[in-house]
């Protein structure tokens, strides 16, 4: 694992998301393009209606940019259906290139590392990259019928019903992504599939203290550094590590606990999904950085790589954290 | 990374918030004993209906499954297993809670392939590994009852 410096910082021009009913009863609703008090956005089935949340945050982001979707070179994005088929059909209606990523819920930040280097390197002038999660279609996949009398433990987290894009340009008046950093598969052995945070917290870790090492940089000197989604106990296992490894974090956010009020809301573990990074970033944190509430941050994204299948083969949960630095002003570089 | 799989296994039991077990035990207790005291009060009223006693016990219990089976429709029972957890899963009505949760849910896979598929994803251990057991059961009485053959 390495950092990447981008020889020419990119800029991010534009950014939309889309959120359920959950999410419009939660501290962060003011930010988010769109909010839908039915979950099924008008569909017939929650995999349907996924697909409807991305294309209606993908209109959202071409018309804030006042863009023409053929004007877009590449759209890098992924969900947690089995074969990202929310996101695949939600670009069948539109003529741009399109390749799926699956990172489970590090695909935001995945797409964006991925994306911003193809755009610095000048493969592409710009790119749309995004990501989207819904709690129904997460929760029969990886759980239970959502009517089956289940209780839920206190460490699993509530998946996030969102969608999110984010368009990056080789031109562009910021926020600019100036360094990235592409994390390693880390599995210190957890198989309790509701505690996800603590399965992802080894491979933030890992991926922040290599980062740390190598850029030379230290936690202080950011904002704030943002992790994805490792809830409540993650969250807490990620300062204890970052405290062994010596790089103590003082302003770390974690998108999982500030989507939704998690006490009024009944989420004792926080939140989770690959919307869930998606939709903080784009309602809270690039709206703060664009109004110079926020200077410098690290976003960095974890995703646990299990599947049902997995799970029930017993085996451990490996993970994975990317992470985007993203500065507010050129001045900052 | 400085740290050893065991190292973290018990960092994790430590950050790990552990289930609220009286509150648990004490909702589990009033919502299951709660649903088997309407299969006691249902019994009554069969028997005062004159069914005769076997019959009578099973109308409850048909009654019980009815009942579990309609409010799953409307979201309810979903809704109060959340809190009474094993109260509503060991009674009869979280067997029909069980059976018709994936059917609702696998509706949009289909009559033959949703809902006929799937409608045992849960029940169906319950129903083989129930018949399993019933059986060692029989086997085991022929043997220690030998007035029963």
């Amino acid at each position: 694992m390495r950092v990447i410096d981008l020889k020419k910082p990119v800029a991010i021009t534009a950014w939309s998301c889309v959120g359920g009913k959950k999410e419009k009863e939660g501290p962060l609703a003011a930010g988010f393009d769109m909010l839908s008090s039915d979950d099924y956005f008008g569909q017939q089935s929650w995999e349907k209606a996924e697909t409807a949340m991305q294309k209606y945050s993908l209109r959202s982001l071409i018309e804030k940019r006042k863009l023409n979707a053929r004007d877009i070179d590449i759209a890098l994005g992924g969900d947690l259906c089995n074969q990202i088929t929310s996101t695949g059909f939600a670009y069948r209606d539109y003529m741009i290139p399109f390749g799926g990523m699956y990172g489970a819920c590090s695909t935001m930040s995945l797409t964006m590392a991925t994306a911003a280097c193809l755009v610095s390197g000048g493969v592409v002038n710009n790119a749309v990259v995004g990501a989207s999660s819904h709690f129904c279609t997460a929760e029969r996949q990886f759980r239970t019928p959502l009517d089956y009398g289940g209780k839920r433990t206190p460490t699993a987290q509530w998946t996030v019903t969102g969608a999110a894009n984010v368009f990056l340009e080789r031109e562009g008046k910021g926020p600019f992504i100036t360094k990235v950093c592409f994390g390693r598969i880390v599995d210190l052995g957890i198989t309790d599939a509701n505690n996800m945070g603590a399965a992802m917290a080894p491979a933030a870790v890992a991926t922040l203290t290599e980062y740390f090492i190598h850029s030379g940089k230290r936690p202080r000197e950011y904002d704030a550094v943002y992790t994805g989604d490792l809830g409540l106990v993650g969250s807490r296992l990620l300062k204890q590590m970052m405290e062994k490894e010596g790089f103590p974090l003082e302003n770390h956010i974690d998108c999982g606990m500030v989507i939704f009020d998690n006490e009024k809301q009944n989420v004792p573990a926080g939140a989770s999904g690959c919307g869930c990074s998606g939709c903080v970033l784009a309602a809270d944190i690039l709206p703060r950085m664009a109004a110079g509430h926020l200077k410098k941050i690290l976003f960095m994204a974890t995703g646990a790589l299990l599947s049902t299948t997995t799970t029930m083969q017993k085996e451990s949960i490996p993970s994975v954290a990317h992470l985007v630095e993203i500065v507010a002003d050129k001045e900052d570089l | 990374m400085k740290i050893t799989r065991n190292e973290y296994s018990d960092m994790v039991k430590k950050a790990s918030p552990n289930s609220p077990l009286a509150i648990n035990c004490l909702w589990a207790f009033v919502v299951g004993g709660g649903i088997c005291v309407l299969g006691e009060l249902l019994y009554g009223f069969y028997r005062n209906m004159n069914f005769i006693n076997s019959d009578a016990r099973l109308m409850s219990s048909i009654t019980l499954v009815g009942l579990s089976a309609f409010f799953t429709g409307l979201g309810w029972y979903g809704r109060l297993a959340k809190k009474a957890g094993a109260g509503t899963l060991v009674p009869i009505t979280g067997f029909a809670n069980a059976v018709v949760s994936p059917a609702m849910e696998f509706r949009s896979e289909g009559l033959i392939t949703g809902v006929g598929a799937k409608m045992f994803i849960i029940a169906g251990p319950v129903i083989v590994y129930g018949v399993l057991a019933s059986v060692v059961y029989g086997v085991v009485l022929y043997f220690i009852l030998p007035n029963m053959r």
